[in-house]
């Protein structure tokens, strides 16, 4: 099934990828710069690979500088991920996704975290305000019955 | 959702076409996408701005763009501390490809015409604001200081964003820029007894890490803090949290009473600090017991009081060669320290006073297996060093002298 929902452009451009849902905020300094995994031991995308995903979570966090330069190394490694979905933005993240190049886009027309699921092939098309998704992914909750009712438009 | 809340002005529009060179035009570019983000309405003119440069990488990358773009700072923008190369250079190995970073880095902020302060507390002497005027200040201390002690307006900027905003000389309207967004969110009640301004660091690193994002607003104060002691609390609470404003009624500017900070809301949350809650920060701050290795002091950036303090306790004494000092200031505090032969007495002890320099740069390269001790939980929170002592000034440079705190 495939479902487009509108979405604010913050960063535009366009990306797309397989789903990545965070539930907690990101720290881009927190993640390995050669690798895209993720290496804060708490975080619920702990060993997890951000690179070349589309990634849903909630807002960034952290300092101003960490938070851009880390970032901007995975970008400088083609490691950064190709579109962000956000339901809070702050400037830091703002400048941090524009130095990076990565379409950053919020306010998805619908919750992002009950309509996408790791695993989902996403396209963010920023510059039209679109997020078109597929559901593929297995840990999304109505992934399930999607199969069943499978009606594509 | 298209976006066309932001209107542009005709020469912002021109800006924006690349009419004033590519690098103005990357500028704007960043500051529409901030003031979409926000639907800001329109640009409004900044009088100064302060950009925390860092000498990594993406600080690099982007103010490069803008000087080989052409572009120069509007209005007077002033710029945070990487390190005084030379001085290290002389005295350790720093890595090659770093040292080049900090090098163009300092290179191209002189390029686009800012004020090369290398300052963490330029508000003090080199780009003051003024109360009510609008600024994008970025850097920890900076940005919740002018907001909240001078009354100036700005948001809890990026350095490239507030860099961006200097060279426009404007910035989106949104945010901090509006009254009504400067009220208090959440009480905090304060019987700490606070005797002095590390006891305002511990402060700041309490009220940052539990209030997270928001405006506290500190009743309870007894006695009128002093500037060391507000840039601490500054300092600290933009750190462990995302603290760009506070009230303390009847010291700050914006706010005579708790009724006023709140602007008539009645606060949402609730908050008590007591000695209990410091204690528990001190404690929680020390990564081990072991001997200090070195003692690093300025940051923030130490003042000139500070500075003769430090004169003071070092007057006569001789700090051990296993633990070396240093104490990080500004270029304009320590040009006064060298006249008021601060700088002398603590050479005389064997202390480094050093300018232009932040405690996280890689010139500390030489102190990564170490272990610091530092007045700053901001500095042991960054630190390029293994383990971390935070404790008071005097217990600092007693460490330094004997090896024992007291």
């Amino acid at each position: 099934m495939k479902t487009i929902l509108k979405c604010h452009r913050i960063i535009g451009g366009y990306g797309e990828g397989e789903a990545l849902i965070s539930h907690e905020p990101i720290c881009f300094y927190l993640t390995d710069p050669k690798t895209g995994i993720v290496r804060e031991k708490t975080h619920e995308l702990a060993g997890q690979n951000i690179s070349n995903k589309v990634l849903v979570f909630p807002s960034g966090k952290a300092s101003s500088v960490v938070q851009i330069d880390g970032l901007f190394k995975l970008a400088s490694h083609n490691l950064a991920p190709k579109a962000m979905i956000v339901k809070d933005v702050e400037t830091v993240l703002i400048v941090s996704a524009f130095m990076a190049k990565v379409p950053l886009v919020d306010r998805l027309e619908k919750d992002p975290f009950k309509v996408i699921g790791t695993g989902d092939m996403v396209r963010v098309d920023a510059d039209n305000g679109a997020v078109t998704v597929e559901r593929h992914g297995l840990q999304h909750s109505h992934a399930k019955a999607s199969h069943y009712t499978a009606q594509s438009f | 959702m298209v976006n066309k809340s932001l209107h542009l002005a005709r020469e912002e529009e021109q800006m924006l076409n690349g009419e004033f060179g590519a690098g103005a035009q990357k500028a704007m570019e960043l500051l529409v996408a901030i003031g979409d983000a926000y639907d800001a309405e329109k640009m409004i003119p900044i009088s100064r701005a302060h950009a925390a440069s860092s000498g990594q990488e993406g600080d690099l990358y982007f103010v490069e763009l803008l000087a080989d773009g052409g572009a120069k700072c509007r209005v007077p923008t002033s710029t945070n501390p990487v390190y005084d190369i030379k001085y290290f250079h002389r005295l350790f190995d720093v890595p090659k490809d770093e040292a080049e970073v900090a090098r163009k880095v300092m290179e191209a902020y002189k390029r686009v015409g800012a004020i090369l302060s290398w300052s963490c507390v330029p508000y003090l002497s080199e780009n003051i604001p003024l109360y009510g005027e609008h600024v994008a200040f970025s850097e920890s201390s900076a940005t919740p200081y002018v907001n909240s002690v001078i009354g100036a307006y700005t948001n809890r900027e990026a350095a490239q964003s507030a860099l961006a905003a200097g060279i426009i000389g404007k910035t989106p309207k949104y945010g901090l820029h509006i009254k009504e967004n400067r009220k208090g969110t959440t009480l905090i009640d304060v019987s700490a007894s606070l005797r002095d301004e590390f006891d305002y660091t511990l402060l700041g690193h309490y009220v940052g890490k539990t209030v997270g994002y928001g405006i506290p607003v500190l009743a309870g104060i007894r006695k009128p803090p002093t500037t060391e002691e507000l840039i601490n609390f500054c300092a600290m609470s933009n750190t462990s949290g995302a603290i760009s404003m506070f009230h303390f009624p009847g010291y700050t500017v914006e706010a005579s009473t708790v009724k006023e900070a709140f602007q008539g809301d009645v606060p949402k949350e609730k908050i008590t600090v007591t000695d209990k809650e410091l204690r528990g920060v001190y404690e929680e701050l020390q990564t081990t017991s072991e001997k200090a290795d070195f003692v690093q002091l300025g940051c923030p950036h130490y003042t000139l009081k500070q500075i003769g303090k430090v004169a003071e306790l070092l007057n006569g004494r001789k700090i051990r060669e296993d633990c070396p000092l240093w104490v990080c200031t500004s270029a304009t505090a320590k040009l006064l320290a060298d006249k008021s032969g601060y700088t002398r007495t603590i050479e005389k002890a064997g202390g480094h006073v050093v300018v232009d320099t932040c405690i996280d740069e890689p010139c500390w390269a030489a102190y990564k297996q170490k272990v610091g001790m530092t007045d700053s939980p901001k500095g042991a929170y960054y630190r390029r060093f293994k383990e971390a002592r935070v404790a008071r000034l005097q217990e600092c440079v007693e460490a330094a002298v004997n090896g024992k705190e007291r």
